[in-house]
């Protein structure tokens, strides 16, 4: 098994005349938190897009463990571990935060027909187990007070929270967070960095992330990814990224 | 007050001008000659009640509404005091037409087919937020096909029932797939489109479907075999030999209506037993949004395919029921038209809502033939209505309760 988890190779995505992302390489390491930085249309969500299957790269080739997932429909890349969150938080605002969580767990559920409506025994254990793990997940997450409640109705906060819950009921490999951090207050920064250091400890899971916060990105990551008009400036440790040149200047200009 | 006023007046305005090419010009003949002549008397009455009424009588009346909005929930009950409430509903439906008249239990197995249309649709627009216009073409292949395997085939009611319900279920499979892609207005004109191919397949393929005559003589379902007719051929025996009564008419129509109640409650059953599956789970949430769902490994394809299967195959039922009942099918009775009304039961109901759906379906079958002296209104009034429901309660009449599933917090 190799220690590479999710390996990018020369991802172009070209929307007509505009290139947003000009052949990016990276790779994702078990257990690793793994950041995407850059200024605003960097390409960094296209990148996000690509590798989740919301969109068809151009060129380039993304596999995940080894298996070629290039070009696979989004629901197909779930499959194989792999889950994101959204910019703006998408989650199903009509259901109940529970249902949430129970939706999010289909693909591991008896589905089967006539078994839902006989209630067999299986079809019994199964909606049991998902219950026992979205209530596991809402403890974890401190929001089981609000299972029943519809998500949209939620606290900016706690729907993040539900967000990433979601993606992890799925039991994924790879987690992908796309600014998770947005419109949190800096407690609740705090709180999402000890999140997502403890989902890599307990749970084994790789995070990528993208991210402006750059508190959060300097806590959290292991190695990070500079992103300027679509091309790679440079990928590093924390301590690196913070104080080359290049990014300085992608960040604040020239002098 | 001031505001108040210059609404009324705008109103008043407004209405004047509305209603001045109907009611304000009359035609006088004189000889040769026609001519418009203006009545002033009439228009300025109608403004002026316009005026009155947005003037004095609206406020009193958005203040009395305003006042019921806070207690509008419905009580609260137990599981056990439902289920005991659901049981007593069930019983005196089933023995409510020993003591009332034809007419009425007529009307009634009517509103039971409504019933379950309106849950079959429910399942494809309330729950899986898909805007199907051409339901009623799933409606007439279910129809027809009870009435083509009987004409062509001699089939029976219980026979074909099943494979009316497939056969719609195909054709909703069918569907799905090319319209799998759009979403909200273009669906719903692919969906439009559908419901009218349909019925001009059904007038134009003369030789095998009779065309706008129709299929007739289609025999009514028999009881475990025993035909309910007056006469029939030798070596028969019918179900009023059978018990040894009398043959009446009423016993005919009381079998339909238990019929269909049976038709509607197994419908009932299993759409609410759906919704509270993983399948159901997944159709509310592709309605809200199909994007995080493929996120998270659900394959939209196969749940929206699953929800038009499943409407479409309650809707055949619904039709193998409704020829058996009419003993006709012609392709009148599939028009767009009747779309829309189950359409408006989903809504008026409150979209998702079951119970909703049952009393929308009881309200607009039973008030129009309660209201049968203003059938030339029937559609105004029906047009009022939902206006009127969507100023007022656009979320239905019993919108949905959530949650169907609760954890102990």
């Amino acid at each position: 098994m190799s220690d590479v988890l999710l390996e990018v190779s020369g991802l172009t995505m070209r929307f007509g005349g505009l290139l947003a992302v000009d052949t990016v390489e990276f790779n994702v390491r078990r257990d690793e938190v793994f950041a995407i930085i850059g200024p605003n249309g960097a390409g960094k969500t296209t990148v996000f897009n690509c590798v989740g299957g919301f969109y068809k790269p151009s060129t380039g080739t993304i596999r995940m463990d080894g298996k070629e997932i290039t070009g696979m429909p989004s629901h197909k890349v779930a499959l194989h571990g792999l889950v994101r969150t959204f910019q703006n938080v998408r989650l199903f605002k009509q259901l109940t935060v529970l249902e949430n969580l129970l939706v999010a767990q289909h693909a591991q559920m008896e589905t089967n027909l006539l078994k839902g409506l006989l209630k067999t025994p299986g079809y019994r254990a199964s909606e049991r187990d998902a219950l026992r793990r979205a209530a596991e997940w809402l403890d974890f997450m401190g929001i089981r007070q609000y299972a029943n409640r519809e998500a949209g109705n939620l606290a900016y906060g706690h729907q993040r929270r539900l967000e990433i819950a979601r993606c992890m009921i799925t039991k994924p490999r790879l987690l992908m967070l796309d600014e998770p951090a947005a419109g949190l207050n800096p407690q609740e920064k705090h709180e999402l960095q000890l999140l997502i250091d403890q989902l890599r400890r307990e749970f084994g899971v790789a995070v990528l992330l993208i991210e402006h916060d750059m508190s959060l990105v300097m806590g959290v990551s292991d190695r990070i990814l500079v992103m300027e008009q679509g091309k790679p400036i440079m990928t590093g440790l924390p301590a690196e990224v913070r104080t080359d040149p290049r990014v300085i200047k992608a960040y604040l200009g020239e002098e | 007050m001031g505001n108040h006023f210059k609404n009324a007046l705008f109103a008043a305005i407004m209405a004047g001008i509305i209603i001045a090419p109907i009611f304000g010009v009359n035609i006088v003949r004189a000889g040769m000659q026609t001519t418009l002549q203006p009545e002033w008397g009439i228009l300025f009455m109608g403004m002026g009640i316009v005026f009155v009424f947005q003037f004095l009588v609206r406020p009193v009346l958005a203040k009395a509404f305003a006042r019921k909005q806070t207690r509008r929930a419905l009580p609260v009950m137990s599981d056990r005091v439902r289920r005991g409430m659901i049981f007593l509903l069930i019983v005196i439906a089933l023995i409510w037409p020993m003591f009332t008249g034809r007419a009425q239990v007529d009307i009634a197995t009517l509103v039971l087919i409504y019933v379950m249309l309106g849950l079959g649709l429910n399942i494809v627009v309330g729950f899986a937020g898909l805007l199907d216009l051409g339901f009623v073409g799933f409606y007439a292949v279910g129809a027809y096909t009870y009435a083509l395997l009987y004409h062509w085939a001699g089939w029976g009611f219980w026979e074909a029932l099943p494979l009316a319900g497939a056969m719609s279920a195909a054709f909703g499979f069918a569907l799905g797939f090319p319209v799998l892609r759009l979403r909200g207005d273009y669906l719903a004109i692919v969906t439009l489109g559908f419901g009218e191919i349909i019925r001009l397949l059904l007038i134009n393929l003369y030789s095998f479907t009779g065309g706008p005559d129709g299929i007739s003589g289609i025999p009514k379902p028999s009881v475990f075999g025993f035909p309910m007719v007056r006469r029939v051929p030798e070596g028969v025996t019918t179900f009023h030999e059978l018990m040894g009564w009398n043959y009446s008419t009423q016993d005919v129509i009381v079998f339909l209506y238990l019929m269909a109640l049976c038709l509607a409650l197994v419908t009932l059953f299993v759409s609410n037993r759906v919704i509270r599956m993983p399948i159901g789970r997944a159709w509310e949430a592709l309605r809200e949004d199909e994007i995080a769902c493929r996120s998270l490994g659900l394959n939209p394809t196969r749940i929206k395919l699953s929800a038009f299967t499943m409407g479409a195959m309650f809707a055949g039922f619904g039709g193998a029921f409704f020829a058996a009942r009419q003993g006709l099918v012609n392709p009148e009775s599939f028009t767009f038209i009747e779309s829309a009304l189950i359409l408006a039961i989903v809504v008026l109901g409150g979209m998702g809502s079951q119970v909703g759906v049952i009393l929308a379906a009881v309200v607009l079958t039973v008030v129009p033939e309660i209201a049968r002296e203003f059938a030339e209104y029937r559609m105004l009034i029906f047009g009022l209505v939902m206006v009127l429901m969507m100023m007022w309660r656009p979320q239905g009449l019993l919108p949905v309760k959530r949650p169907q599933v609760e954890l102990k917090t």
